[in-house]
């Protein structure tokens, strides 16, 4: 099974919640993972109701039945970049004149693909950190990615700086880094809801992680909505049945007191948008039904996660974690 | 004879406190009336911005269709359309110029042309019409260059800016309505200019510059000052040659950054003039309100003109007057099944008609031939506090003694229910915006149930957003106020 997993997919689906739902998930039975964030938005810290994070690994929570462990890690391309200088080039104060003059931060903007290799960089030196008795110090690193538009991009490193740096210590960081982005051991997931725009850029981006030769590990539906009436019974409701509708209604009303002498009235003007939402209820269903087509079509493993009704708190992300467990994440 | 429950109507009562804390809110904000500021022919601009998935690009491409069809000369530019969309307004092909549209009703003498921005060759385009050609040519074939017009943070905004600037400057348009680009925050649109021209106005462009400026075109042939004080430890760590590109590039563009400043300033003051109009775009959700707050802010400290909000995908129900604690309480009678009269027709069997029951936990009935896919089973949404039947014993409550009908009718109020909850979050919602912001107009625009990808789904949305009627329909605050007089007479 792999040991890194790169979570990504369409901006606002819920990328940061399910990284941080998996790491949970994968973290049971006794497991260490890190959850590494790299974009600098501390989303695992707001997530986590805990204090912005630093630029080093720290523990954040115990898995689901306890006994597993979460570690955080918000990684910084400008410390991985100083990080690397003083660890191959001893370049103490150098290595600080250099980001006082704005050098660091200069090259990690004017080359985005520099950047890139120092933030998966971390992350893969990370997967293959060993302690002294040779076992892996994190059995997993999940990580909260960058969004499907950028993903490939991100991960194909090797791309991006081969035209920068054709040798070079630089050019040999992310031929190293490609080696486990393109192994089995790195797998790409993708978040998506079950609407038009983020199933298409999630067929998309996979098209394009499969160009690259990038690992793709499966699909994770996010915010999915129960089906509650299809559309065959709103039918009846709406023509065969609505005069008995609209009595089991009153009836029904009658009995939890609502309204009174003027029932009759207020029933019949509810009978007739109770069914119109039940129509839209059933056209939505329509186009998700649509989605899960189109992404069953993938050929990958896929997960539902429902739609939390008040928001994601930690309950509800460690009943996620557990929900992604019985779903199988972990085997 | 009615007896309400000691529960219902304690709930009852708690949707009326919030109700009023809505019927508040609304009185001071004010309604985006959206019909006159697209009529109006000193309106030149108007601005969609918000944080990502929103509606930006939606609210753009309709209000573009609207103006038009009220006989305005517009022009749309889009950033990133959603591929159907772009197809339909025959805008798919990248070519960087504004397209007409067709489709349009004309008859009111408007016009409506699209665009997609395609921000490397905006920023291709800058540097043949300002450097000369073999200048040029070696900034495009720089690969430091290929890296940050293709995938700088702030590249896709700073080109829409530089479009705007252009398709103003044509003046061939009485109207632009510019869609901003995906950021998650709305502020990026604002900032990713001014950080592009920091970032070449920096300390470190200097010193690679130094050498470059003194020694000119034989200056690029060794390393000035900072560069060889500098280069020990880049060199180990780049090489040679990715110095060298980089000091190539930095000089070849040299003489283009002050344009790069001087027309990012332009089209700054531009946003400021009174012939804008921003809209803020949010959903009814608390991060992009939050967002869409910290950006009314920064527009007023920035003194740009802010035309108001729009809330889109927003839930109605013309039932509202039904609160969500009555709807499930009703569902459960039903459920529970032996006080209701029997109706007539309830011999009739309806069982396999697929009303799919959440109580019972079955939420698919793809479930069972593939397990990939299945949907969780129910674990009920959190605090929703409806009466749950006992989970122990039968776990389906569809019990034979419940008749076809009664489960029909159980199943329009429990989506009912679902529906007000949504309805009373996305109120809480924007509730928190109106208090903080009353000065700030709003318009909403209902979510439809499915994606909006032709003209015909542009001219409703458009249609919603200048109607603004429904709202004072059918708010949870009236019909609860009614709601109270029938109940509590
Ligand atoms: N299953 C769920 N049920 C309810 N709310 C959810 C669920 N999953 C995520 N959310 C909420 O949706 C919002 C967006 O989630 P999140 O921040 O994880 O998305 P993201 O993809 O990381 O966004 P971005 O692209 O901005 O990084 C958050 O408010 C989160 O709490
Ligand atoms: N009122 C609405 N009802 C239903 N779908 C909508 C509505 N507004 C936008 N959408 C859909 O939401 C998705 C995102 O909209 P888009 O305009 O591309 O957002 P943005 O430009 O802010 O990222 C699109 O698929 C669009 O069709
Ligand atoms: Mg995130
Ligand atoms: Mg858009």
């Amino acid at each position: 099974m792999s040991r890194l997993h790169v979570v990504s997919g369409k901006g606002g689906t819920g990328k940061t919640t399910v990284a941080a739902a998996l790491a949970l998930a994968l973290a049971a039975e006794g497991k260490r993972t890190l959850l590494v964030e790299v974009e600098g938005r501390q989303g695992i810290a707001q997530l986590f109701e805990t204090e912005t994070l630093p630029y080093e690994e720290r523990k954040i929570a115990v898995a689901p039945g306890g006994g597993g462990e979460v570690f955080a890690l918000a990684i910084d391309a400008e410390r991985a970049l100083l990080d690397y200088l003083q660890m191959f080039y001893k370049l103490g104060s150098a290595g600080r004149a250099l980001k006082k003059l704005g050098a660091i931060d200069f090259a990690t903007t004017i080359a985005p693909g520099l950047r890139d290799v120092l933030l998966t960089g971390k992350a893969c030196e990370a997967v293959r950190r060993k302690d002294r008795l040779g076992n892996f110090v994190y059995d997993h690193v999940v990580m909260d990615a960058p969004p499907t538009g950028r993903i490939t991009r991100f991960l194909n490193v090797n791309d991006e700086v081969a035209g920068l740096a054709r040798i070079g210590p630089i050019h040999n960081q992310a031929q190293a880094v490609m080696r486990v982005l393109k192994s089995p051991e790195t797998a790409v997931h993708m978040v998506t809801l079950l609407e038009e725009m983020p199933v298409q850029e999630t067929v998309d981006g996979i098209a394009e992680l499969r160009a690259a030769k990038l690992p793709v590990g499966s699909v994770v539906i996010n915010m999915v909505r129960p089906e509650m009436l299809d559309p065959a019974a709103v039918d009846i409701a709406a023509n065969g049945r609505r005069a008995a509708v609209a009595r089991a209604l009153s009836d029904a009303l009658a009995q939890t007191g609502f309204a009174g002498a003027d029932r009759a009235g207020l029933v019949e003007e509810l009978v007739d948008p109770l069914v119109a939402q039940a129509r839209e209820h059933t056209e939505r269903v329509a186009l998700e039904r649509l989605g899960r087509t189109e992404i069953s079509g993938l050929g990958l493993p896929t997960y539902e996660l429902e739609l939390l009704g008040d928001g994601v708190d930690l309950a509800g992300l460690y009943r996620m974690a557990r929900e992604l467990r019985k779903q199988g994440v972990a085997r | 004879m009615s007896v309400t429950t000691g529960d219902a109507a304690r709930a009852e009562v708690n949707g009326a406190g919030a109700a009023g804390a809505w019927a508040n809110g609304l009185d001071a904000a004010s309604v985006l009336d959206i019909d006159p500021v697209l009529d109006n022919p000193r309106t030149r601009i108007v601005v969609c911005c918000g944080s990502g998935g929103v509606g930006k690009t939606t609210t753009a491409a309709a209000l573009g269709v609207r103006a038009a069809e009220r006989g305005r000369k517009v022009v749309v530019l889009t950033i990133d359309p959603a591929r159907r969309l772009a197809q339909s307004m025959g805008i798919d092909e990248l070519d960087n110029v504004p397209r007409p549209v067709t489709g349009i009703d004309t008859s009111a003498g408007g016009e409506l042309h699209a665009m997609m921005l395609d921000m490397k060759r905006t920023f291709d385009e800058i540097v043949e019409t300002h450097a000369d050609k073999e200048r040029a040519r070696a900034i495009l074939e720089n690969p430091f260059y290929q890296s940050l017009s293709a995938g700088f943070a702030g590249t896709q905004e700073y080109m829409a800016m530089e479009k705007l600037g252009q398709l103003r400057a044509r003046d061939e348009w009485d109207l632009i309505v510019v869609d901003t680009p995906p950021s998650r925050s709305a502020l990026d649109f604002l900032d990713a200019p001014s950080r592009l021209g920091s970032f070449l106005d920096g300390k470190f462009i200097k010193v690679l510059m130094t050498p470059a400026k003194i020694g000119g075109r034989a200056g690029m042939k060794f390393l000035g000052v900072g560069m060889s004080m500098m280069s020990g430890p880049l060199n180990k760590l780049m090489g040679a040659q990715l110095l060298r590109d980089v000091q190539t590039f930095v000089s070849a563009m040299d003489t283009m950054f002050g344009g790069f400043r001087t027309r990012a300033d332009a089209t700054y003051r531009l946003l400021q003039a009174p012939g804008t109009a921003f809209l803020v775009v949010a959903a009814p959700e608390r991060d992009a309100l939050r967002e869409a707050a910290y950006f009314v802010e920064r527009l007023a400290a920035e003194r740009m003109p802010l035309a108001g909000l729009v809330l889109n995908r927003v839930h109605g129900s013309g039932a509202a007057r039904l609160s969500a604690e009555r709807a499930l309480a009703a569902a459960q009678a039903l459920a529970d099944g032996p006080g209701i009269p029997r109706t007539p027709d309830s011999s009739e069997n309806l069982d396999g008609v697929g009303i799919v029951d959440r109580d019972s936990g079955q939420t698919g009935s793809r479930t069972a031939d593939d397990p990939g896919t299945r949907t969780p089973s129910n674990t009920s949404s959190p605090g929703s506090g409806s009466p749950q039947p006992a989970p122990s014993g039968d776990p389906a409550p569809s019990a034979p003694s419940m008749d076809s009908t009664a489960r029909l009718t159980a199943g329009l109020l429990r989506l009912h229910a679902e529906r007000m909850r949504v309805l009373a979050r996305e109120r809480r919602t924007r509730d928190r915006f109106t208090s903080l912001h009353p000065e700030v107009p709003v318009a909403e625009v209902a979510a439809l149930p499915g994606d909006v990808h032709d003209l015909a789904g542009l001219r409703a949305i458009g249609e919603r957003l200048a109607v603004q009627t429904a709202r004072h329909d059918a708010t949870p605050a009236e019909a609860t106020a009614d709601g109270k007089g029938t109940e509590n007479p």
